[in-house]
């Protein structure tokens, strides 16, 4: 299986044997974060720009990490100190950045399809970091790995994604990804933030998250994305996290090795109570800490090799 | 000038006209239509229409040509360049211009201006309210007496319903119709269609109801003051069954759909391509079905172009953020051309929803070929193959979805008021 994609815009246009190949690519990867000089030059003389019009900590952090430990040189644009605020287009951004010659661009956007039109207009490799309510790949690569790795595989696996599906681009991403295995996933939230024909995508739909839970084997929690209007899909926090929040009393309900899954940032006591995302289920920094291993393999199978 | 089209198949569903005849053309008037006309005289232009249809000359009800205050998106010039290059001889622009059309010095101005530089007739519809607030009615019997044909707020509904039932109310005075734009704003928060695509997408969606709650309030409003409302660019199968139901007990109901509403399904804006943004949205494929059988059931009378021009820029940008609208003058006939292949509409159904129900709705004596009619015809060959090419468009506007698609179907030849304004050149 070769890589011979110039950008990852999204897991829709993935297929299983591309997904694989990252993961087990992000296995070779990993081990480099636990020497003691955690640097290998494999993207030396290399170019990675993070272009964020969005907040990240996360993704942007993860980002310029997995370049720098592979020897890429790394700029960060963010929209507070861009031209954006000046009024300069995506477009006319993107082309003054191609003129500078980077390798790739990480991408992150309020509006879907943004990532979509940058790799129109430029030649080094796009990245979608994360596009409105559309993809976040990267972050279903690595809760996939994450997955794999606590679990030992993929397939059978009953997985439930609680929160506010309708404006998640992580949980978009993930049912695509997960779609391409023997998977059984289940949606919950309020019906609010369940966009219509989400069970078109093969995904069941139970409002009720006691029933969503019970003998999963991952449990995905949401937050709600206050920056998409989210807060007005529901009557009130309070009442959100009442219905909604994972508390530890839920996590019986599940298998017992459950583990509990969230892409960042919490909301603390609302859709997860501390004793839930600090317990022993939680594998949340586990998650933060793949991620690395996980953009390390993407920028090395986009930009590390020769052509 | 005197010109003679020879050996066209003449197709007029006014007259039920449907067989190979000679037209005479005196002037700006048809003078005789019969069979083998000879030349009488000198300084007559024949022209050999053998293999080929003549029609009237087709009659859009709903075209944005921006003029006044878009000049660079489109002009009255380029926009009635693109009409005719597409068989309409006819066009009612919308008042969604700067300043908007409400009140008679905006309309004066554009029936001026299209005397001057117009190539095809050029009607205006007058706003509804003053400048499409949806606050006070416009001055609609000024701008009636300077020559609009219609009233209609394009681009939004009429939100206050008791300011909608006055509007249609007073526009009896005048005996021109409403025609609707039917959104329900709070509802249409979006871009593009809410489906299975937006589910894929993730691109803020406007739901099917958005539409047709409008459709039926504005039916129930319109039956109510008994007064005629005609509903633009219908694009769900829930609209086509409200007025298909609605017409049964009502007679004064009309209404179009455009050619990208049965040719383009919601599938299309998975590319993110901006020139597949347009409002209202691309449909399912079910809506698409159920467009095709209202036109094919009488439930829809008319297909318009909604001709959205804008220039490149406001398309060349995020999809959220660029602006909704196809530029359809120069694809819609031949793209609606697919609908008599397909066996949804035969050629004469198909011309009726072009020419003479667009005349009666608006009250125009053309759409029709007779004598002593206007000569407004067009020469069209139906199995024509030709490349959709948006940069060889008259119109400035070259938002397209279609470029690049093989269309079958070709305007050659387009006459108005007996000048020939526009000639293919493989013709």
């Amino acid at each position: 299986m070769n890589w011979d994609k110039k950008d990852l815009l999204g897991i829709k246009e993935l297929s299983k044997e591309e997904i694989l190949l990252i993961l087990n690519t992000a296995d070779s990867f990993k081990d480099i974060s636990k020497r003691e000089i955690k640097k290998v030059p494999t993207l030396r003389g290399k170019t990675v720009i993070t272009l964020f019009y969005e907040p990240s900590t996360r993704t942007r952090t993860s980002f310029e990490i997995a370049a720098k430990r592979l020897s890429a040189d790394t700029i960060n644009i963010s929209a507070s100190t861009s031209s954006y605020v000046k009024g300069e287009t995506l477009k006319d951004t993107a082309k003054n950045l191609e003129s500078m010659k980077p390798d790739a661009i990480i991408i992150r956007h309020s509006m879907p399809g943004a990532p979509h039109m940058l790799s129109k207009i430029v030649d080094s490799s796009v990245i979608n970091g994360g596009d409105g309510a559309h993809e976040h790949p990267t972050q279903a690569l690595l809760d996939l790995y994450t997955m794999r790795e606590k679990k030992g595989k993929i397939d059978g696996l009953k997985i439930a994604i609680i929160g506010d599906i309708a404006h998640s681009r992580v949980a978009r991403s993930n049912i695509f990804a997960l779609k391409h295995f023997n998977t059984e996933i289940i949606c919950s939230g309020p019906p609010t933030m369940i966009p219509p024909y989400l069970d078109s995508l093969g995904v069941r739909v139970e409002y009720d998250m006691n029933k969503a839970i019970t003998n999963a084997d991952v449990i995905m929690m949401l937050r709600i994305q206050k920056e998409r209007g989210g807060i007005s899909y529901i009557p009130s926090i309070k009442e959100y996290s009442t219905i909604y929040g994972l508390k530890k009393e839920h996590v019986k309900k599940a298998k017992k090795d459950v583990i509990i899954m969230h892409p960042g940032p919490m909301n603390r006591g609302v859709e997860i109570t501390d004793e839930v995302a600090d317990g022993p289920y939680s594998v949340i920094l586990d998650q933060v800490e793949n991620g690395v291993a996980v953009r390390m393999a993407i920028l090395y199978l986009l930009i590390g090799r020769e052509a | 000038m005197k010109i003679l089209i020879k050996n066209g198949r003449i197709i007029d569903p006014r007259h039920g006209i449907d067989e190979k005849l000679d037209i005479y053309i005196n002037g700006n008037i048809i003078e005789r239509i019969d069979k083998h006309i000879g030349e009488k005289g000198g300084n007559v232009r024949v022209i050999d229409a053998s293999r080929h249809i003549v029609s009237p000359g087709l009659i859009d009800v709903h075209t944005h040509l921006r003029e006044p205050g878009y000049e660079y998106k489109e002009t009255i010039k380029t926009g009635t360049m693109a009409a005719a290059k597409g068989g309409f001889t006819t066009v009612v622009c919308m008042a969604n211009t700067d300043p908007v059309n409400d009140n008679k010095s905006v309309t004066e101005f554009i029936v001026k201006q299209s005397k001057l530089e117009g190539v095809c007739r050029v009607f205006p519809c007058g706003a509804i309210t003053k400048g499409l607030k949806g606050e006070e009615l416009s001055e609609m019997g000024e701008m009636y007496e300077a020559g609009i044909v219609a009233i209609s707020d394009d681009g939004k509904s009429v939100k206050n319903a008791e300011l909608l039932r006055k509007a249609l109310e007073y526009a009896r005075l005048f005996a021109i119709p409403a025609i609707s734009h039917c959104e329900d704003e709070d509802l249409s928060k979006g871009y593009v269609h809410e489906g299975h695509a937006s589910l894929l997408s993730g691109l803020e969606a406007i739901p099917s109801i958005a539409e047709e709650i409008i459709v039926k309030r504005d039916i129930t409003i319109a039956e109510y003051v008994g007064s005629p409302i005609h509903l633009t660019h219908i694009s769900t199968g829930g609209s086509v069954e409200a007025i298909n139901k609605a017409k049964k007990q009502y007679r004064k109901i009309t209404c179009d759909t455009c050619p990208h509403y049965f040719t383009l399904t919601d599938e299309a804006t998975l590319t993110f391509d901006t020139n597949t943004k347009v409002n209202p949205p691309l449909r399912s494929k079910e809506d698409v079905a159920a467009i095709k059988e209202g036109l094919r059931n009488n439930t829809i009378d008319i297909i318009a172009t909604d001709h959205a021009p804008h220039d490149f820029t406001s398309k060349d940008v995020e999809f959220n953020i660029a602006t909704y609208g196809i530029s359809g003058l120069e694809t819609a006939f031949a793209l609606s051309l697919s609908l008599v292949r397909e066996g949804v509409l035969t050629l004469n159904e198909l011309l009726k929803r072009f020419t003479v129900n667009p005349a009666k709705l608006l009250n125009l004596p053309y759409g029709e070929l007779a004598p002593g009619k206007a000569a407004d015809l067009i020469i069209f060959n139906p199995d024509k193959e030709w490349i959709v090419d948006k940069d060889k468009f008259q119109s400035k506007g070259k938002n397209t979805p279609f470029h690049g698609w093989k269309l079958k179907g070709k305007n050659l030849l387009t006459i108005v008021d007996g000048n020939i304004v526009y000639r293919d050149n493989t013709f």
